[in-house]
């Protein structure tokens, strides 16, 4: 059996997170990594441009083997995990490889969450998590006409975007009444569904896929309106779980993702989880849920890491906080915290602004004099000030009128007051 | 060994917001005067009227919008301390900017992409533009990444007090200088924590001897008229206290002074004969707590003023004297630079001023900030000499600190009361307005300013 200090399965941004922080204080330290994937490390938030060919496959690895050789780091990949045995601190690998570790960190992530849609797994459909579903999309662009995604969430509308771009015919089906939910509010999703159709996409919103059957080469989808809507290609981008079933009847506690403290620590000692397959405390409610959002995953990773090496300088995580940054047809929507009012008390103060021909959005929510969410389209402010006034329950009271006329100017004077 | 970055820092007090400096960023990396393409933005502060805020990438350690990047666009380079965008992979999904907590990555709407500062491959177009010195270009990491190559000349373990200046001092000085040199260390604390030996061992990595506390400067000069008459060309460097300087070691060094003789003589003033039980000398400033300058029911501290000896040395034709302190550190390694250069043909003379953790009262751990603060409050100032070029400050003496903020800082003025305190604010007022009209009166720019 080999033996590893420290054992990182995954290996996308929150265990390369994880791994800067335990390599701040043990530069040494024995690590490896492991990933069922075939290559190097990459995001997958960045594959609908391998899909649409704006960027390639080589140009996009987050790491390299002179990165893992300079920080001392034994990276395997196509080899996830298969099983685990807490008992013996000791973990089997798809290679047959049998691990020892003192530490181990549960990135695995989160895979396609396929909907029960009758015919459906007979049917010829694709995927995008990996990188290998990014490049047998991009191949099958070659002869598809024409394509029908299921789903309005961010992957979804990232795919159909980029297809449209590459002259495929799309059509958008989503089950809810608007696009983008938990980000937008309806009223921004709206100017977002517009754009869509304004550059072509056929939008299927408040539809339900009740049935899917093969059509020739491709597919054939009905709705629950009785349309029915045959392309060439059929993606499903209907959401996504975490990657646990290598946990299945075992001792450490998951729930829809694995349970983690505040520090990331699981159930079980000298195991924690970040990143997607992780269920950790959101910042709002104090209940635990799985995010499956790529800064929280950088967050999370970095306080794992912090953890497993005791870092004394440790803050524990403060929850998740829902962060969206979508660009689409050349604009940008953007939004940080909670955007749909209706989830906050009476009292809550809502600011918004839109201006429909300059097709600009912009909504804030203050409760308590603290900011709980700013969402926005085609309007100016910092993300990452934002979420830092919100996590750190900034008063706005003094300053309120100058923050909601002007969020950046007033954001980055509160900031560099604070920061200096 | 880490490497240090230098950085742009940001001097809040001094801007005025003219905004000049967002105007030649556009220009520098855009091409245009619109400040929207302006890496660095300044805003009105709400907090205070007349007062801005800086939003600008702090070019992070350990960098956030590095591990949000999810196409590799963004990367540290550990070598320049950038964090480098690299627009070619970059998929404009503005994730940078959530892990951004300074507004130091924002997203360009008329660029279509993010922006941020390179700072302009080391040579930063925003600095050079401020004209209230608001921004300001900190060369120290350069100073640590060069000379902390260099082969420290001194033992490990020299058994100077905790957050000891003087131990800086030193092990940066003779690195600098190198081991084709002599150094002389009279009685006092840079001799007594070990540099000229111990049990029959050596201190230093070079040759080094301990004079008489009143005839370093004279010892020196003998040993390099020898060597200059072997032909062989060596640097005297003389590491010597306050007391083996400005009181007991004066007369030789006064007279080694007028007759040109060629070294580098150091003066490290820590104010008082700190190695022997924090003595007072004639270097101590006014109400200065020592163990013969106590604090009871007559005396309260020291009843007179500090000899000013930097001004003194101008006096005395050497080639070159400056004063420095380490919190100014690339200020220091240019001055000795200078003083390098003058010992080739004369004196030089450089006076350091070097609170004593132990003998001020301060924790060890604030020595370097009672340096920084003795220099902004005015009670040291910056400035260098030489016979051709006059007088020049190389830190400003205008809007100065308080001065109690520098003395608040130190054990040994707690005792001070109001009337001491206003001497104290007095003489350092008079001391600036005399080295200003020195300045007035011997350089060029002061020739300027007068002829105005």
């Amino acid at each position: 059996m080999e033996q590893t200090k420290y054992l990182i399965a995954g290996c996308s941004h929150a265990a390369l997170s994880a791994l800067n922080s335990i390599r701040m204080l043990d530069q040494d330290g024995s690590l490896t990594l492991v990933t069922k994937d075939d290559h190097l490390p990459y995001s997958p938030t960045v594959l609908p441009y391998i899909v649409s060919g704006q960027s390639k496959p080589e140009k996009v690895k987050l790491r390299d083997d002179e990165f893992f050789a300079q920080n001392k780091v034994n990276f395997i990949s196509g080899a996830g995990l298969s099983t685990l045995d807490v008992d013996n601190n000791s973990v089997t690998l798809q290679n047959g490889q049998e691990w020892q570790y003192e530490k181990l960190l549960l990135a695995t992530g989160a895979a396609p969450a396929i909907p029960p849609i009758p015919g459906l797994t007979d049917t010829p459909y694709h995927v995008l998590r990996t990188m290998d579903d990014a490049v047998n999309l991009h191949a099958a662009l070659e002869s598809a006409k024409s394509a029908v995604v299921l789903g309005g969430g961010l992957i979804g509308m990232h795919a159909a975007e980029n297809l449209i771009k590459v002259g495929v015919q799309v059509t958008i089906v989503e089950m809810r009444p608007q696009v983008l939910p938990g980000y937008f509010d309806a009223e921004a999703a709206k100017i977002i569904e517009q754009t869509f159709i304004e550059n072509g996409v056929a939008m299927r919103i408040g539809n339900t896929v009740v049935g899917a059957a093969p059509d020739g080469e491709g597919a054939k989808v009905s709705l629950d309106s009785g349309d029915e809507i045959t392309a060439d290609l059929l993606l499903v981008c209907t959401g996504v779980a975490p990657v646990i079933s290598y946990l299945e009847d075992g001792p450490v506690e998951t729930d829809q993702g694995i349970l983690v403290n505040d520090c990331m620590a699981t159930n079980i000692a000298n195991i924690w989880a970040a990143g997607d397959v992780a269920q950790a405390v959101n910042f709002y409610s104090g209940e635990k849920s799985v995010g499956g959002i790529l800064p929280a995953a950088v967050e999370q990773g970095r306080i794992a890491g912090m953890s497993m090496i005791n870092d004394p300088a440790i803050n524990p995580y403060p929850g998740g906080v829902p962060l969206n940054t979508y660009g689409f047809f050349g604009n940008q929507a953007i939004s940080v915290g909670v955007s749909d009012e209706n989830a906050l008390p009476k009292d809550t103060e809502v600011l918004l602004n839109v201006n429909e021909e300059e097709m600009t959005y912009q909504k804030i929510l203050i409760g308590e004099g603290c900011l709980l969410g700013i969402s926005g389209i085609n309007t100016d402010f910092d993300p990452g000030i934002m979420w830092q006034l919100v996590l750190q329950r900034v008063d706005l009271e003094p300053v309120k009128e100058e923050f909601l006329s002007n969020p950046t100017d007033t954001g980055r004077d509160l900031m560099s007051r604070t920061w200096r | 060994m880490g490497h240090s970055h230098n950085t742009i820092a940001f001097h809040q007090d001094k801007c005025d917001g003219c905004g000049e400096c967002m105007t030649v960023c556009a220009g520098a990396k855009s091409g245009t005067a619109d400040t929207l393409h302006s890496r660095l933005k300044i805003v009105p502060s709400i907090a205070a009227n007349d007062s801005f805020e800086l939003a600008l990438c702090r070019q992070c350690g350990d960098p956030k919008c590095v591990l949000n990047c999810p196409s590799g666009s963004l990367t540290k380079n550990h070598k320049t301390g950038v964090v480098p965008w690299d627009a070619e992979k970059c998929v404009d999904c503005l994730l940078c900017t959530v892990g951004c907590a300074y507004g130091g990555i924002t997203y360009n709407a008329a660029a279509g992409h993010v922006m941020k500062c390179d700072m302009c491959d080391g040579d930063p177009a925003c600095v050079k533009s401020c004209p209230t010195g608001a921004l300001e270009y900190n060369r120290s990491a350069e100073i640590y990444n060069n000379y902390g190559e260099l082969e420290d000349l001194f033992v490990p373990g020299l058994a100077a007090c905790q957050g000891c200046n003087s131990e800086l001092l030193i092990r940066h000085t003779m690195r600098k200088i190198g081991s084709n040199a002599v150094v002389a260390t009279p009685p006092g604390c840079i001799a007594g924590m070990g540099t000229v030996g111990f049990n029959g061992k050596t201190g230093s990595k070079i040759p080094v001897f301990h004079p008489l506390l009143t005839n370093t400067a004279s010892m020196l000069a003998g040993a390099k008229r020898y060597y200059n008459r072997i032909g062989r060309d060596v640097t005297m460097v003389a590491l010597a206290g306050d007391g083996g300087t400005v009181d007991a070691g004066f007369q030789s060094l006064s007279g080694a002074a007028e007759r040109g003789e060629q070294m580098l003589y150091i003066c490290v003033d820590n104010e008082g004969y700190m190695n022997t039980g924090m003595q007072r000398s004639g270097s101590t400033s006014f109400g200065s707590w020592t163990s013969t300058t106590p604090v009871g029911e007559t005396l309260h501290g020291k009843t007179q003023d500090a000899k000013n000896m930097p001004v003194i040395m101008m006096m005395h034709n050497c080639e070159y004297v400056a004063t420095a302190s380490l919190a100014f550190m690339d200020d220091y390694y240019e001055k000795l630079d200078k003083a390098l250069a003058a010992a080739k043909r004369g004196m030089a003379y450089l006076h350091v001023y070097s609170p004593c953790p132990t003998g001020w009262r301060i924790p060890s751990e604030s020595t370097n900030e009672v340096c920084r603060k003795a220099v902004e409050t005015n009670f040291v100032t910056l400035w260098e000499f030489a016979p051709d070029e006059g007088l020049r400050f190389t830190h400003s003496t205008d809007d100065p600190l308080p001065v109690e903020e520098y003395l608040n800082l130190s054990g040994k003025y707690r005792h001070l009361d109001d009337a001491q305190l206003t001497h104290i604010e007095n003489s350092v007022e008079r001391k600036v307005a005399f080295l200003n009209g020195f300045m007035l009166a011997t350089s060029d720019d002061g020739a300027e300013s007068l002829a105005q």
